[in-house]
């Protein structure tokens, strides 16, 4: 991990606080976030304006 | 855990293909489930699909006027690559599954990878970013963009989507072109291939494998090694389908999280559970250690 462990230096406090976190989590994190901005802006209407259509392309015709 | 997965995989496809009256009709379902997508690579223009294709989902976006940031596939992607990562190719994929069934077929002498199989594993990370990226942006559209990967390569699509279409619908049937054969070739290459090589598509070509692998390294769901408890006999390394060594299952972007190695191992010592300090990282620590 951080090299500044090692060292026996005081850990910053945003890694104190964070650094625990799992990586995984972070992941979820951005996620969640990445969606809620997607959602306002109204990507997912755009979606499903594709998806309830028969896609030409996708079945090789269009 | 072999029938266990064929289950989940079985009843996964079903409950997200369940719109039994397209099948019928030869039309789609188009109610508001569509908003979402399901986590495996699953056409939306299967007749029976209730939800969104991931990929196909991404390409729409990518294909507006202008470039916007995809954020809500985005977040899509990182959230169940974070949570699952190609766990969803081993478990969620309905064409994953069809693969499956195929290479149990015992016709040919089965092997697990295809030669060159170092060089060719990037063809995934080059359809995704050729044909899903830059090919639904700019190229092969001209003026007009077009998913690109769904239009010329996606046999999901052509397996789910086109074939049970056109069966129910003769006015899909009788615009059928030299585009729809193409897509059939393939389809029928790798179907075929499949029952010699493990998961062609899913190792070389899949755009959506390239994606949630990049979250194996650190997703929630892991294959932990216990060490203490390992002979390093190699049994898991057999039993692997995609034929990775004990360091790389469950880290490597390859590793789909079949759950074979731990069924295989005589020991127990691999398993989806973490117990207690028991973790997989530990198999990093081992090599490291090693090497010194």
């Amino acid at each position: 991990m951080g090299s500044w462990r090692n060292r026996g230096r005081r850990q910053p406090t945003f890694f104190r606080i964070f650094g625990r976190i799992h990586g995984w989590l972070w992941g979820v994190l951005a996620g969640i976030a990445f969606l809620g901005i997607g959602i306002l802006e109204g990507q997912f209407t755009i979606i499903w304006k594709k998806a309830v259509m028969i896609c030409l392309e996708c079945i090789g015709i269009g | 855990m072999k029938k266990l997965r064929l289950i989940i995989q079985l009843c996964f496809t079903i409950i997200t293909n369940g719109y039994a009256y397209g099948f019928v009709s030869g039309k789609i379902y188009q109610g508001k489930l569509k908003f979402a997508c399901v986590p495996g690579l699953n056409c939306y223009s299967c007749p029976g699909a209730v939800a969104s294709c991931p990929v196909g989902a991404l390409q729409a976006l990518l294909n507006r006027q202008g470039f916007t940031v995809p954020f809500g596939m985005l977040g899509f992607f990182f959230l169940l690559g974070s949570l699952l990562g190609r766990f969803i190719c081993g478990f969620l994929c309905p064409f994953g599954m069809v693969q499956d069934l195929l290479h149990k077929i015992p016709v040919f002498r089965k092997r697990k990878r295809l030669p060159f199989h170092s060089v060719l594993k990037y063809g995934k990370y080059a359809v995704l970013l050729i044909l899903v990226g830059i090919g639904s942006l700019f190229l092969f559209g001209g003026f007009a963009k077009v998913p690109a990967f769904c239009k010329y390569l996606c046999p999901s699509g052509t397996l789910f989507g086109a074939l049970p279409l056109m069966a129910a619908n003769e006015m899909l049937r009788s615009q059928a072109g030299g585009l729809f054969w193409w897509k059939f070739a393939v389809l029928a290459l790798l179907l075929l291939l499949s029952i010699k090589v493990y998961r062609p598509f899913c190792q070389y070509l899949c755009p959506l494998g390239a994606i949630y692998g990049w979250f194996n390294r650190f997703s929630l769901v892991q294959v932990h090694w216990k060490e203490e408890q390992c002979t390093h006999c190699g049994v898991c390394e057999r039993a692997c389908p995609v034929g990775l060594t004990l360091t790389e299952i469950s880290r490597s972007p390859e590793c789909i999280r079949c759950g074979e190695c731990a069924r295989a191992c005589p020991q127990g010592c691999l398993s989806f559970r973490k117990k207690e300090s028991e973790s997989h990282d530990q198999s990093a620590q081992y090599h490291k250690d090693k090497a010194q």
